[in-house]
Formats: structure tokens, C-alpha cells, sequence
């Protein structure tokens, strides 16, 4: 039989933040976030993971001539839009909590944290930008572009 | 205790993807041959099965949050966790079952 050294001895205590780092309900409100854009990104990305991977030709089918053709489209577009947001925002907030559950020193943290708010903004701004700045027709060869850009 | 263990890895999984899957997309801004030029060199049986890792994580997330929100809410959530969990794997492999075989044969399956 192996031998456990003494099963009973107590953890030494964990350490802890040294300060709160959010004040009043705001945890109660990221809880409730966490769960009700869970259930709506269900929806979302299992819809955005049906067109793209399995409906028609898949992943194969997939160029400009694709993302231009479902981008001509506003119910897309804000389909997009929405995804972006409420995942990055999910996302942002569980890496969050995982930081705090494990990064103890307050350095750390705050390191950690600095890195995942930048990469939040940067994404989220970028990827807003694209869906409202897409323009499905550039200069390029048209056999690059959708059909209905050279049906004028 | 394991599916906690595998909520939070598939979470921050899918959150660094999705970091660079914005970034990738951004390429429709630049222009559409440096679009598909990058798509097109995702376009291989290694990202096929990577693909195929991704969609695994999403649907054990999306199914195992949905079971985390019922024992939370539910007044019975609590008593049922454990079938519930049971009832994430079946909906697991059914999902998987779909998508799988499609999925490859448009990776593999030549023309
Ligand atoms: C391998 C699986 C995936 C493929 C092949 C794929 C493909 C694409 C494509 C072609 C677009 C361009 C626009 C469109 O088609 O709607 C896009 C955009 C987008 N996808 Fe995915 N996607 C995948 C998985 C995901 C997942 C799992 C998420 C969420 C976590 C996601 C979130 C988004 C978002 C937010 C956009 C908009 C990007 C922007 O604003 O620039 N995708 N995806
Ligand atoms: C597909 C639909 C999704 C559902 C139903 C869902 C549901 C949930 C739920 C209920 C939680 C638990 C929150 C808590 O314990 O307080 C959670 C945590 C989390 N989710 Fe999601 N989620 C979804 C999509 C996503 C996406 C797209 C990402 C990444 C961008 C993501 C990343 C995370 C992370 C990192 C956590 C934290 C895990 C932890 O603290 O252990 N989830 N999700």
C-alpha cells in the first residue's frame, strides 16, 4: 500500500488578492451576462458555424467572393456584429475571471489583465470597423469579386 | 469536476481563436487576394482537423453552459446536474455525428 504522509494535515492557506478588485454588484451583473449572452451565442455561432462550415461546399467554399456575397446582406451584417461583441465580451470576461483564480501577485494580474483588455479593444475595434467599412466591390479581378459586382 | 476543468479550457481555447479569426477576416480590407491568399493556406487537411477540434470545443461549451445556466435557474438544476451532464455528452455525439463525416468529406473528399 502506498503511504500517504499524514491525509489529515491542513492546506497552508491559500494567498489572496490583497484588495477587492471590483466594488458592489458588479460581479452579480457579469454573472448574469455570462448566462444570458451564453444562451443567445449559442444561437449565433452555431447558426454562423452551419452556413460556413456545413451548408453548400464548406470550408472549401470559403474566399472574398463568399464574405462579400453574406456581407451584401444587413440581417449578416448584424448577425456579425452581435457575435463580435457578445463574444468578446463573454470571452473578455471569462479570461478574467480565470486570471483572478489564478494569478496571485498583484503584478501578475495586473499584467495580465492590461494584455487582455488591449487585445479587447483592438478586436473589437477592428472587427466593427471591417463589417462597416466592407466594401464587396474593389478594384481586383472580377472572377476574385461576387457575381453581382459586374452585373451593372 | 473534469467538465469545469474542460468549460474553462475550451473557453479561453475559443477566445484565442477568435482573437486571430477577427484579424484574418480584417484581411477583406486590404484587398481580396491577400484574403484568399491566407484562407487559402488554411485550406489543408492539418487546419481540417483543427477545424474539426474547434467545433468539437464550441458545441461541449455551448452545450455544457447551457446545462451550467439550468442548474443555476432550475429549481430541479441541482437534483439533475448529473444526468444533465450525461445528456451533454449525447448531444455531443449526435452534433458530432452531423458534422463530422460532412465536414471531413469536404476536407478530404478531392473535387
Ligand atoms: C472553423 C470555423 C469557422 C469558420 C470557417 C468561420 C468563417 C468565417 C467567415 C468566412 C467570416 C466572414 C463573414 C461571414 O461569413 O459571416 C467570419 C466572420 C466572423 N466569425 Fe467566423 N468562422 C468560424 C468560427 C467562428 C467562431 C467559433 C466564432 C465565435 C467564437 C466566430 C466568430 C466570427 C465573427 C465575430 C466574425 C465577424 C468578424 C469581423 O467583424 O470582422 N467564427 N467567420
Ligand atoms: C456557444 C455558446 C456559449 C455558451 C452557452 C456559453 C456559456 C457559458 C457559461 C454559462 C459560462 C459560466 C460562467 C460562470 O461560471 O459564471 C461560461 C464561461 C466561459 N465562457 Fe462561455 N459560452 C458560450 C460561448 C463562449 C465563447 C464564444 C467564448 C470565447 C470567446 C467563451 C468563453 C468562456 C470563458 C473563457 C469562460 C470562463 C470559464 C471559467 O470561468 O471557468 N464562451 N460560458
Amino acid at each position: 500500500m502506498t503511504a500517504i504522509a499524514d491525509p489529515k494535515a491542513p492546506r497552508p492557506p491559500r494567498a489572496r488578492p490583497s484588495r477587492l478588485t471590483t466594488r458592489g454588484n458588479t460581479e452579480l451583473y457579469g454573472w448574469v451576462f455570462m448566462r444570458a449572452s451564453g444562451v443567445v451565442l449559442l444561437v449565433l455561432i452555431f447558426g454562423h458555424l452551419f452556413v460556413n462550415l456545413w451548408a453548400g461546399d464548406g470550408v472549401k467554399a470559403i474566399d472574398f467572393g463568399f464574405v462579400a456575397g453574406k456581407w451584401a446582406d444587413p440581417i449578416w451584417q448584424v448577425w456579425d456584429l452581435l457575435m463580435l461583441w457578445l463574444a468578446m465580451i463573454h470571452g473578455t470576461n471569462g479570461v478574467r475571471t480565470i486570471i483572478n483564480d489564478y494569478a496571485e501577485r498583484d503584478g501578475t494580474r495586473l499584467v495580465l489583465k492590461s494584455l487582455l483588455y488591449l487585445a479587447f479593444l483592438v478586436t473589437v475595434v477592428l472587427g466593427t470597423l471591417v463589417i462597416f467599412t466592407f466594401n464587396p466591390c474593389p478594384d481586383a479581378a472580377p472572377d476574385l469579386l461576387p457575381s453581382f459586382c459586374t452585373a451593372r | 469536476m473534469w467538465s469545469w476543468v474542460a468549460h474553462r479550457v475550451t473557453g479561453v481555447a475559443i477566445f484565442f481563436f477568435l482573437l486571430v479569426h477577427v484579424l484574418d477576416t480584417s484581411l477583406v480590407r486590404v484587398s481580396p487576394e491577400s484574403y484568399n491568399d491566407v484562407i487559402g493556406t488554411y485550406k489543408n487537411p492539418i487546419m481540417g482537423l483543427g477545424e474539426a477540434g474547434l467545433v468539437a470545443a464550441i458545441v461541449f461549451h455551448a452545450f455544457n453552459g447551457i446545462r451550467i445556466i439550468l442548474v443555476d435557474f432550475w429549481a430541479k438544476g441541482p437534483r439533475y446536474q448529473r444526468t444533465m451532464l450525461w445528456i451533454v455528452v449525447g448531444l455531443f455525439v449526435l452534433t458530432m455525428a452531423g458534422f463530422l463525416p460532412r465536414h471531413l468529406m469536404h476536407v478530404f473528399g478531392g473535387e
